[in-house]
């Protein structure tokens, strides 16, 4: 007899006000007795529409039905029979706006808790699970990735399990891309990532550190190196700016580089070496998932106030609703419909003030949002210390500004049609590299394909 | 892992090291940087190539002891490893149709001038080299500048060797006697480069500096490492490091690069302290 609960089975947390003092991880996770209670939601439907809203097409009602049978293992090897690295999207995927927004229980009532479950199995696997991974035997094809991040690390184990020798060159000293430099410790845990890595590692994936391609080696001398296909994911990882008045002043960050100091480089710890500023008020400027990790690291620095300041309305902001929710619970504070006009320096150089102006919802613009107008007159100013600018990025012009024959758009984003083929011969190209920034699911699904369409290039060459 | 293969102190502060990085050495040249960190804990700091080995592989860098990471660098020996080495990054120097160049260095930024004047100087360059130093106990690299130059000229702030005075005295000098330069480039520390440039402005001469700002990845991610030149944000660790000197707000670089002063120091004393001693 299913479950007939209308909401899903709440999952145990940190106290919003203790952990936003600590980088642990926010939410604990499902006992196996609230695994199968969640799992009895699922009313195993004959059309399965969750499948179609997962980008790499997790088998979820099946896996969920071993789940309430309390088969964990076997769970877990039907989600990673084409994901994986479910420990990192059972945490990160925005759900409610894939597999869980299709779920049937969603019609009326909350849908199946989709991502709670499969964060569930694969920490299970992780705790208990005891498949050694066998090295597959070579097929006598190389393959290069460019990019350690989830679309590279995706295409480099489908390509190994069909028994490619596969090396993935990464810029930073250490693989994982936007996992590690970019989503905190408290909503992915950094050994995640590392224990998720190391099984593409027995899979017999080769990653060197450390190499930033485009400068160190171009995609053209890959190919002389032997690789016969070449995949690119290297991320968007360009900041934008707002070109708005006092922002080469001390206290103003990237997300980029503020994340990147808190979460790959440790600022956060004593025994690290990587300074980071001590902050008293913090303004966030934007709305989106980035946004609110930096806030929530600023709350942890220590700051007494943090301000996410958006130019929109809460409705339009693109942050997963569950990042959102956590954000304002640890004291973050929301100021909507307002947009900075300058940031204001004392006679130091240093921080000390940002300008901003209330706005309101207009006509809906290109991105179908309604656009947001000034209103005349409502200049004030913000007292913060440290301004974070985290209004997007696009992709870094390194590579294809050193390979001839690879084409970007406008935007700079890599053109790529849709099995993920370039502009050049043998090269394919996936992710937020092709499509700027986007999630870590979309990422992974390119990975797949372009793993596919590089498999079908090589055996048909 | 990368390992040492050579060491010598130059002066009681400044270190060179050569450390094997053959994927480094086969792509590196003049202008371009490194990005290193000692171990686990310690930070990435970037540091200018000042020479290469293709054949044996090999990367030479010079520099101060000045914080944390840097003082840690120095206490390793031929034969230790850096954990990470990454590069070369940066746009290298291009110096096409210069037939007469006056290289500068200040300090320290003599380890990044003398790859450029060797540069320069390979190419058929005639090179006028200006060296200065506080006084003579800190003078490096006087051989290997000499060998890359024309002329070259050692100040030092005290007369205790070469010509009493700052670069600056001695770069309009030169040009007060007639010398004619394509490029003037000028390396060292920022206020430095700044009054250099004040000399050569009313010239016209083109003038070309090294910047050096903060950086984490230095492949165009972070953002930390922007400067405004010409009115536009620029980031040096891809658009540069190399840039026209009379176009850079040298004021706000100079601002920005105390970004991290009080961490930094605080930091630096903990490690002389044994206050957080690296496992």
């Amino acid at each position: 007899m299913p479950n007939m609960s209308l909401n899903k089975l709440p999952m145990p947390e940190q106290d919003p006000n203790i952990r936003n003092k600590n980088f642990e991880e926010v939410s604990l996770g499902y006992t196996e007795e609230m695994a199968i209670e969640e799992a009895n939601r699922c009313l195993n439907c004959k059309h399965k529409p969750c499948v179609n809203g997962c980008p790499v097409n997790v088998r979820i009602p099946e896996f969920i039905a071993e789940v309430q049978k309390g088969n964990f293992a076997e769970a877990y090897r039907i989600i990673t029979s084409t994901n994986a690295l479910p420990a990192v999207c059972g945490r990160v995927c925005p759900q409610e706006s894939q597999c869980e927004s299709k779920c049937v229980r969603g019609i009326k009532g909350e849908p199946v808790a989709i991502g709670r479950l499969e964060r569930f199995v694969a920490d299970w696997y992780m705790k208990n699970g005891t498949d050694k991974i066998e090295p597959i035997a070579s097929n006598g094809h190389k393959v290069a990735v460019v990019g350690a991040g989830p679309a590279g690390l995706t295409c480099a184990g489908d390509l190994a399990r069909k028994g490619y020798e596969v090396t993935i060159f990464e810029a930073f000293h250490d693989a994982g891309g936007v996992l590690i430099y970019g989503i905190p410790e408290f909503r992915l845990p950094k050994d995640i990532v590392k224990r998720e890595i190391e099984k593409l590692k027995q899979l017999g994936v080769k990653i060197m550190t450390n190499m930033v391609m485009g400068k160190v080696l171009s995609v053209d001398e890959l190919f002389e190196m032997g690789y016969e296909s070449v995949f690119i994911g290297s991320g968007a990882g360009l900041p934008s700016f707002m070109g708005i008045e006092g922002e080469g002043l001390v206290g103003v960050y990237s997300a980029n580089e503020f994340l990147t100091r808190i979460n790959l480089m440790k600022a956060y710890k004593e025994d690290y070496d990587t300074p980071i500023k001590k902050s008293r008020a913090v303004a966030i400027v934007g709305g989106g998932n980035v946004a609110m990790d930096a806030a929530r690291c600023a709350k942890r620095l220590g700051a007494e106030h943090v301000y996410i300041v958006y130019r929109r309305s809460e409705e339009e902001m693109p942050a997963r609703l569950e990042e959102i929710h956590h954000a304002k619970e640890e004291g973050i504070e929301f100021m909507l419909l307002t947009n900075p006009n300058r940031i204001i320096g004392d006679e130091n150089g240093l921080v000390c003030g940002m300008k901003c102006v209330k706005m309101e919802l207009g006509e809906p613009d290109a991105s179908g949002r309604r656009r947001p107008v000034e209103i005349k007159g409502s200049e004030f100013i913000v007292d913060v210390d440290s301004v974070i600018i985290s209004v997007g990025t696009s992709p870094n012009p390194l590579i294809r500004s050193t390979t001839e024959g690879l084409e970007a758009n406008k935007r700079g984003c890599l053109v790529a049609d849709e099995s993920m083929k370039t502009t050049k011969e043998g090269v394919y190209a996936g992710g937020d590299a092709v499509t700027g920034a986007a999630t870590v699911i979309l990422a992974m699904g390119a990975g797949k394909t372009a793993a596919e369409s590089i498999d079908h290039y090589i055996q048909n060459q | 892992m990368f390992e040492i293969k050579n060491k010598r102190i130059l002066n009681e502060n400044v270190v060179l090291l050569e450390v094997y990085a053959p994927f480094i050495a086969k792509k590196a040249q003049a202008g371009q940087f490194i990005i290193f960190r000692v171990d686990e804990k310690g930070e990435r700091v970037p540091l200018t190539i000042a020479d290469y080995d293709r054949e044996n592989g090999t990367i030479t860098i010079i520099f101060q002891t000045i914080g944390k990471s840097t003082k840690r660098l120095a206490e390793l020996n031929a034969g230790d490893y850096i954990l990470d080495f990454v590069g070369p990054l940066g746009k290298a120097s291009h110096f096409d149709g210069v037939k007469k160049a006056c290289v500068i260095g200040g300090g320290v930024g003599c380890a990044i001038a003398y790859p450029q004047a060797k540069q320069l100087h390979e190419m058929g360059v005639e090179v006028d080299l200006i060296a200065g130093f506080r006084n003579k106990d800190i003078v490096i690299l006087e051989d290997e500048m000499k060998a890359v130059s024309n002329r070259l000229i050692i100040t030092t702030d005290d007369g205790s060797y070469g010509k009493k005075g700052f670069v600056t005295n001695a770069l309009q000098e030169l040009i007060d006697e007639g010398n004619r330069y394509d490029i003037v480039i000028a390396i060292g520390p920022v206020p430095m480069m700044k009054f250099l440039c004040d000399v050569t402005r009313p010239y016209k001469i083109h003038t070309m500096v090294s910047l050096n700002p903060i950086m984490i990845d230095g492949t165009g991610m972070c953002g930390g490492c922007r400067v405004t030149v010409g009115g536009e944000t620029k980031f040096a660790c891809v658009d540069g490091p190399d840039f026209d000197g009379h176009l850079v707000d040298f004021d706000e670089l100079m601002r920005r690069n105390s970004f991290y002063k009080k961490e930094e120091t605080r930091s630096a004393n903990c490690r002389l302290m044994g206050g957080t001693e690296n496992a």
